[in-house]
């Protein structure tokens, strides 16, 4: 048992933070250090500054273009990556599909579509949750039906973030009705330029356009495009939400939001002094703290036992997932609150870079709050998405307590 | 990093384990418990001679030279057994003082005696009106000639009825609150003028106010350099913070157990009562909540031997506020579900429930450390 970094993971950690200093450009950190709106170019083009530094997949093994890094090297960038104000990676591609067309693709699927997701040559987005299929994801009807050498697919998905952007879906269908639900689902990728996908926006409550309905009306999807067995979906997409979960801890943000919180709150006013000398206030940071540091070693704990046993990631990541939602969303509320009367005003423009406010309100707002309120909105998916906080409690009391 | 128990440990962890199912069962406990002396003189003795006692304590001492996470793998353990020894009063509070703040006599006589179970010790360091806060010590020390005279007070000082002797921290010079002018003592229990009244704790262990009435004790009582005990004090109760929760923690997984098995067995409406989402749910939080504590508990474990007082403080705060508030969502939770039985003294559930209590309010409960925590907050920035 030792919490201290070796002088190895402290010279990775050196060379983690020099890289981010010289290879991330300014304007794509500036934006995220102020909350400010990123584009799929910021993302795509920091994919491209990453997999030119042959970091571009620092979750995946070695032999399929990753990094290979070990758990704790994995926690280290992921922080160091938060510290930095750096973009996220898209998850979609490299944290979903990426691991599961890895253990059930065949060698054509993984030897086109991996190293095009380093290069970010396609972006991609999640088909799971429909209308009538949310936390109850196996009821899902969205067909596909074989015909020769392809499948004719219909329905609709919902909930899909970022589908705007993308280049390819992968989506759970139904290709067979006899069974138990679980039974009938396949997981296929289907090209979003096919003929019959259309792309609506939902507009989430804080103002902005991140998710989408999905329709396919007669799309034709190759039969190559189906991953591992037919109506074996179900595993696969299982074996996708425990990785998807994982991230969920999200510890690096979380910790990056921790001290943005404890920034915001020196410097806000209140009752003669900063409002972190107000007790009331500052014993919630404290509070969020103390959850932090737990989430921090349990997460590392859960992960390298994994590790260690080279086992496959089990239902303990809905542990990790309901505190690091709960710890994320919890933050964005107090840094909302710090505010205090600057929460209130909604500028939609200000969330653009070049936004120029007139003097009055930029001498108040500006600094910080335009992405605050916005963000404690926003963050209530949190808790919703990737399985909700009450399919987790269900998962753990089935799967580790055997309720 | 690394984050398994080391060999070692995992068999010293096998080996109480042992110990506990066949030396010390609940019906053995609550018979130790009713005793005179509160304990099993006997496991005392074993504890003896496996070492246990020894652990801590450099090589040259006759210890084993382990460290605080030896000491979490110890009290893991004396929690999910409810063991009532007085194993963190004697080996990590009072043996962490001498360690720290003994001359080499001092530690050349004592530690080989604790190791080899012949001395039981009991910090004698809170007062009526100190609450929680160390630094407040009124209990005078005047010099008088070559000895020191004690008058003054202590309040509950645990595991002081079985004491050989006591380590009392005493004002030397300055006011009440001072930080400064603290020295610490050692009283025999024997000595004259010390007056004890014992009493039993919520959790079955004893403890006892004590009354110095004029306690003449010679310069060589003096552990330390007179006027500035408090550091060693600090440490030590840090480590004794540690200690319970890795206690707790052990309690919780032991609790946690016992009420799944519970949810599992007890049948109500024609189906097991774990059977209902409103009961798993809290299960789950409870789990959860186990597994925090215990990150926690490692946490203040690796820090307990830091000689860096401001970041060790931190943790152990951190994880004394947190343990507190994870013990009573556990605890209580565990007797709402085992209903009627969850309240009565037959069970070892309710045991555990008052032990988890007990420990929140040693050593400054949940209040008391977030509040400590809280305002190393506003130096961080």
């Amino acid at each position: 048992m030792d919490l201290k970094f070796t002088p190895e993971e402290e010279a990775f950690r050196a060379e983690v933070q020099a890289f981010f200093d010289a290879e991330l450009p300014q304007e794509i950190r500036d934006k995220i250090e102020l909350g400010r709106r990123v584009g799929k170019d910021d993302m795509v083009r920091w994919q491209q500054i990453l997999y030119r530094k042959g970091w571009g997949a620092p979750n995946w093994p070695t032999r399929f273009g990753g990094t290979g890094w070990n758990v704790v090297q994995q926690h280290i960038f992921e922080e160091e990556r938060a510290a930095h104000s750096a973009p996220i990676q898209n998850p979609f591609s490299m944290k979903m599909l990426a691991p599961v067309m890895q253990a059930f693709g065949n060698a054509a699927q993984q030897e086109y579509f991996l190293p095009r997701i380093l290069r970010a040559e396609d972006w991609w987005c999640q088909g799971y949750s429909e209308p009538g299929s949310g936390s109850d994801l196996a009821s899902l009807r969205t067909s596909a039906v074989r015909q020769g050498d392809h499948y004719l697919v219909n329905g609709q998905k919902t909930w899909n973030t970022l589908g705007q952007y993308a280049d390819w879906i992968f989506a759970l269908v139904r290709t067979s009705s006899e069974a138990r639900p679980q039974q009938g689902i396949s997981f296929l990728l289907i090209n979003m330029k096919s003929p019959g996908v259309t792309v609506r926006p939902i507009i989430m409550l804080d103002g902005e356009h991140e998710i989408n309905d999905i329709f396919f009306d007669n799309v034709k999807v190759p039969v190559e495009n189906l991953i591992g067995e037919e109506n074996k979906g179900w595993t696969y997409a299982k074996f996708l939400l425990s990785h998807e979960r994982t991230g969920n801890a999200g510890i690096g943000a979380c910790k990056r939001a921790l001290k943005r919180l404890k920034e915001i709150a020196a410097e806000q006013p209140a009752n003669g002094a900063s409002l972190l000398e107000d007790v009331r206030f500052r014993d919630r940071i404290a509070q969020l703290e103390m959850e932090l540091m737990a989430l921090e070693i349990t997460n590392l704990r859960v992960l390298s036992g994994y590790a260690k046993d080279q086992k496959a990631l089990g239902p303990e990541v809905s542990m990790l997932k309901i505190k690091g939602s709960e710890i994320i969303q919890s933050l964005a509320e107090l840094k909302m609150h710090a505010l205090g009367h600057d929460a209130l005003p909604y500028v939609r423009e200000a969330l653009d870079m070049n936004w120029k406010g007139d003097a009055l309100l930029d001498s108040h707002y500006r600094a910080y709050a335009p992405p605050l309120t916005g963000q404690y909105f926003n963050q209530r998916k949190t808790t919703i998405y990737a399985g909700s906080t009450e399919i987790q409690k269900n998962i753990i009391s089935q799967m580790i307590l055997g309720l | 990093m690394e984050f398994d128990y080391t060999e070692e440990q995992l068999a010293l962890q096998d080996t109480l384990q042992k110990f506990i199912a066949r030396d010390y069962d609940f019906d053995k406990r609550r018979a130790f418990a009713r005793s005179p002396l509160g304990f099993s003189a006997e496991a005392w003795q074993q504890f003896a001679d496996l070492g246990l006692l020894a652990l801590p304590f450099a090589e040259e001492y006759g210890g084993l030279g382990g460290n605080a996470v030896d000491t979490l793998v110890v009290m893991e353990q004396f929690g999910s057994g409810l063991l009532l020894e007085p194993y963190v009063s004697t080996v990590v509070a009072c043996g962490s003082l001498l360690r720290g703040a003994g001359s080499k006599e001092q530690k050349a006589k004592w530690l080989p005696e604790i190791a080899a179970g012949k001395l039981k010790l009991a910090l004698a360091a809170y007062e009526a009106k100190g609450r929680y806060d160390l630094g407040y010590v009124s209990l005078a020390a005047e010099k008088e000639s070559a000895d020191w005279i004690l008058k003054g007070r202590k309040q509950v000082v645990l595991d002081a009825p079985s004491a050989d002797a006591f380590l009392v921290t005493a004002r030397s010079a300055g006011k009440a609150h001072d930080r400064d002018g603290i020295s610490l003592f050692w009283v025999p229990r024997s000595a004259a003028g010390l007056k004890m009244t014992p009493y039993p704790t919520q959790s079955g262990s004893r403890a006892a106010d004590l009354d110095f009435g004029g306690v003449r004790v010679p310069a060589d009582a003096l552990i330390g350099s007179g006027g500035s005990a408090l550091q060693a004090v600090q440490h030590a109760v840090d480590r004794a913070t540690a200690a319970l929760c890795g206690e707790a923690v052990g309690i919780m997984a032991a609790l946690n157990q016992a009420t799944l098995n519970y949810l599992k067995t007890r049948k109500q409406f024609g189906v097991a009562i774990g059977t209902f989402q409103a009961l798993k749910h809290r299960m789950a939080d409870m789990l959860i909540a186990a597994e925090q504590s215990k990150s926690m508990a490692i946490i203040a474990a690796v820090h307990a031997d830091s000689t860096d007082e401001g970041e060790r403080r931190r943790a152990i705060s951190a994880a004394k506020a947190y343990i507190g508030q994870a013990g009573r969502l556990v605890g209580q939770q565990a007797v709402q579900m085992h209903g009627g039985m969850g309240v009565v003294d037959e069970l070892i559930v309710s045991h555990y429930f008052k032990r988890l209590t007990m420990i929140d309010l040693s050593f400054g409960d949940a209040d008391h450390q977030l509040a400590y925590f809280s305002d190393s907050l506003r130096k961080a920035i």
